[in-house]
């Protein structure tokens, strides 16, 4: 395996170290620490805005420049946690408790520097994870039939439900009426066009970009309209010193590789990512012995920033593991990273590493070479997305609709799929009303199609017996991780743990 | 029975009327059975799937008790409208509306259009901000998407550019 994992990655590499290559990976990260850094606006809503304008682009020069969004946007993140106490991107939401308290204190700098080192640990660890594992996974993969690939998907919904914030039920809910809006259009064994109203357009299913736009770009503006304006506090003077000292080193290098393994182990599973990562880690970090004579957590504790940083970043990579070998994504970013490889007809699953190797092994090693871009845009040019911070939001939501109108226009040079994002608009603000999460909608939307297709083969090879997805043991025992899962959250001491870990902020 | 929480109670009554009308939709299409499932069994067990976990929400709302009453709180009509408006506008001034007899306006119009309509949705609306706004966003635009992304969208009005 070694020696075959090094001459992948030189592969890898002899793809990523192009002039345009670099030039989109760099671009990338820019974008991602530029939205990390501005609040109201995340991965989901930038990649979903940009996917129409990676048509023109080679595929592996598309996927690197959108990956590089989403990891990029965990360094983002973390600067505008720890200087203005907002959490710049969800993953970041931690951050804020004890970053804020030492910028407070005058400590900005090391804390940025923590989340920075940290993030970069990370990445690197992520990405040798994500290349060492891939293969022997995607093996497996190849041993999965229609009905390891049904019960896989639920387990993966599952999964996502579970770790979502709010109502278990809701969230089930919206996956299934994630489903359901995946099943509109064309019907691919049968060609009946299924609830399309005899509108054209619509044989073709959903607008995907329309309907992520829609309930995540204009449903989260007008729901942030909607609050009154909060007072930003920013503590951009007293950026100076970014050096941690040799105690601080002490401190945050065990919460770094902690944060690390618990990231990379929990961005693998379905509906993990940099989100729950995050949570987890401030979580055990908090439960662990203080040394003596160390900050309590909430008072600016550096393992606070450092843990949960390293481990949001770790399980942005890995979170690439599931999609890369099995086809599916286990959160909404990597939901429309599937919609990307579509665009550029590339089918994703177990296959895409034999037959485009050059895009997997690309896309791998752009990751590490994004890293190393992201260390520098993050800690040395500091003071660059420092004075981004000071742009009101009346200045940025305009932007931010006019990025997803175009986004919407150009994805068929066709306005159809403008009025569908408005009506997904108002969806979007109806589910913010209503409290029900979006992000489940999202994947249930994407796996849709693939769920029939594969139940309606794993059904006829059983001649219509339900019993083939419990009688295969491999589909068994993800039904049975499934149940496992939703079993553990209806715990009355787990259900409210896992209340309690979403309301600490 | 008192509504415990509000946004349970109308998410639960969504979920149900969506999933009913897509369980009721799917019986157009042949069903079928497991062996030959036809267009309509799936989107059949999802709608019925849907509509059962609808009722599940409505009944908890009805009885578990939530701190705020799970208030809906007031419509943020004004965001909501001009955002959804400058979108509109967005896509017709950049398209056209060929059955009113609009031409195409090109994008710099369209641009301008969205960027002062969606900055009326803030709290605060100065005309002036926004017409900047609008210049660096469509010199921007056209640099970052026509120049370098070479997207294929018209630019100036079809009256101007023909």
């Amino acid at each position: 395996m070694d020696f075959n994992l090094i001459q992948n990655l030189a592969t890898g590499f002899g793809v990523a170290v192009s002039w345009t290559n670099l030039l989109y990976c760099l671009i990338g990260c820019i974008l991602g620490t530029l939205i990390g850094v501005l609040p109201g606006i995340g991965p989901v809503a930038t990649i979903a805005m940009l996917l129409p304008a990676t048509y023109a682009l080679p595929p592996v020069s598309a996927l690197i420049m959108l990956a590089g969004i989403y990891y990029g946007a965990q360094y983002g993140g973390s600067t505008t946690a720890i200087l203005v106490n907002l959490p710049g991107e969800s993953s970041s939401v931690v951050t804020c408790i004890d970053g804020y308290q030492m910028a407070r204190q005058g400590r900005a700098g090391p804390a940025l520097a923590a989340a920075g080192l940290g993030s970069f640990f990370a990445g690197c660890v992520g990405t040798i994870i994500l290349a060492a594992f891939a293969p022997p996974l995607t093996e497996l993969a190849f041993k999965f039939g229609p009905a390891e690939y049904f019960s896989l998907m639920v387990l993966g919904l599952i999964g996502a439900v579970v770790l979502a914030s709010g109502s278990l039920l809701k969230a089930i809910a919206m996956v299934v009426l994630g489903l359901l809006l995946g099943l509109v259009g064309t019907d691919v064994n049968s060609g009946v066009a299924r609830f399309s109203f005899d509108i054209p357009e619509l044989t073709d299913g959903i607008g995907f970009i329309a309907i992520s736009m829609g309930v995540f770009g204009y449903g989260e503006i007008i729901g942030n309209l909607s609050q009154p304006d909060t007072e930003r506090e920013v503590f951009t003077s007293k950026v100076k010193g970014l050096w941690p000292t040799k105690d601080d080193f002490k401190k945050m290098a065990p919460a770094v590789l902690r944060g690390t393994t618990l990231g990379s182990a929990l961005g693998i599973l379905p509906g993990g990512g940099a989100l729950l990562a995050s949570f987890a880690s401030y979580a055990m970090e908090k439960k662990l012995k203080m040394a003596p004579g160390e900050l309590a957590f909430g008072k600016g504790n550096i393992r606070g920033v450092a843990g949960p940083e390293s481990a949001n970043n770790a399980g942005a990579q890995t979170s690439f593991i599931p999609l890369l070998t099995l086809g599916i994504p286990p959160n909404p970013v990597m939901a429309l990273m599937v919609g990307a490889m579509t665009i550029h007809n590339i089918q994703p699953g177990p296959q895409v590493m034999s037959s485009n190797p050059e895009l997997f092994w690309g896309l791998i090693a752009s990751m590490w070479l994004g890293n190393l871009m992201l260390i520098v845009l993050n800690l040395p040019l500091i003071g660059m997305w420092i004075k981004l911070l000071k742009v009101p939001y009346r200045l940025l939501f305009p932007a931010i609709v006019l990025f997803c109108a175009i986004g919407v226009y150009t994805t068929n040079n066709n306005t159809f799929d403008v009025w569908m994002v408005a009506i997904f608009g108002l969806v979007g603000y109806v589910f913010i009303k209503l409290r029900v999460e979006p992000a489940p909608l999202l994947l249930g939307f994407i796996l849709g199609p693939m769920m029939e297709e594969n139940l309606r083969r794993a059904l006829l090879l059983s001649r219509g017996s339900w019993s083939v997805l419990v009688t295969r043991p491999i589909s068994l025992g993800l039904l049975i991780g499934a149940l496992a899962l939703l079993a553990i959250v209806l715990l009355p001491a787990v259900s409210a743990k896992r209340e309690e870990a979403f309301v600490e902020e | 029975m008192a509504i415990k929480s509000q946004a349970d109670f109308f998410s639960g009554v969504m979920f149900m009327v969506v999933g009913g009308v897509f369980a009721i939709g799917s019986t157009n299409y042949t069903i079928g059975d497991g062996a030959r499932m036809g267009p309509g069994y799936f989107p059949l067990m999802l709608g019925i799937l849907l509509a059962l976990l609808g009722a599940a929400i409505l009944f908890q709302s009805l009885v578990v008790e939530t701190p705020d009453g799970g208030r809906i709180g007031r419509w943020a009509w004004k965001p909501l409208g001009f955002v959804l408006g400058a979108n509109l506008v967005f896509g017709v001034l950049l398209g056209g509306l060929p059955s009113i007899g609009l031409p195409a306006m090109g994008l710099i119009i369209a641009i301008f259009a969205l960027t002062i309509i969606a900055s009326m949705a803030g709290s605060q609306f100065k005309l002036r901000d926004s017409l900047l706004l609008a210049v660096v966003l469509a010199v921007g635009s056209y640099v970052a998407f026509i120049l370098l992304l070479k997207l294929q969208i018209q630019v100036w009005p079809t009256f101007i550019a023909g």
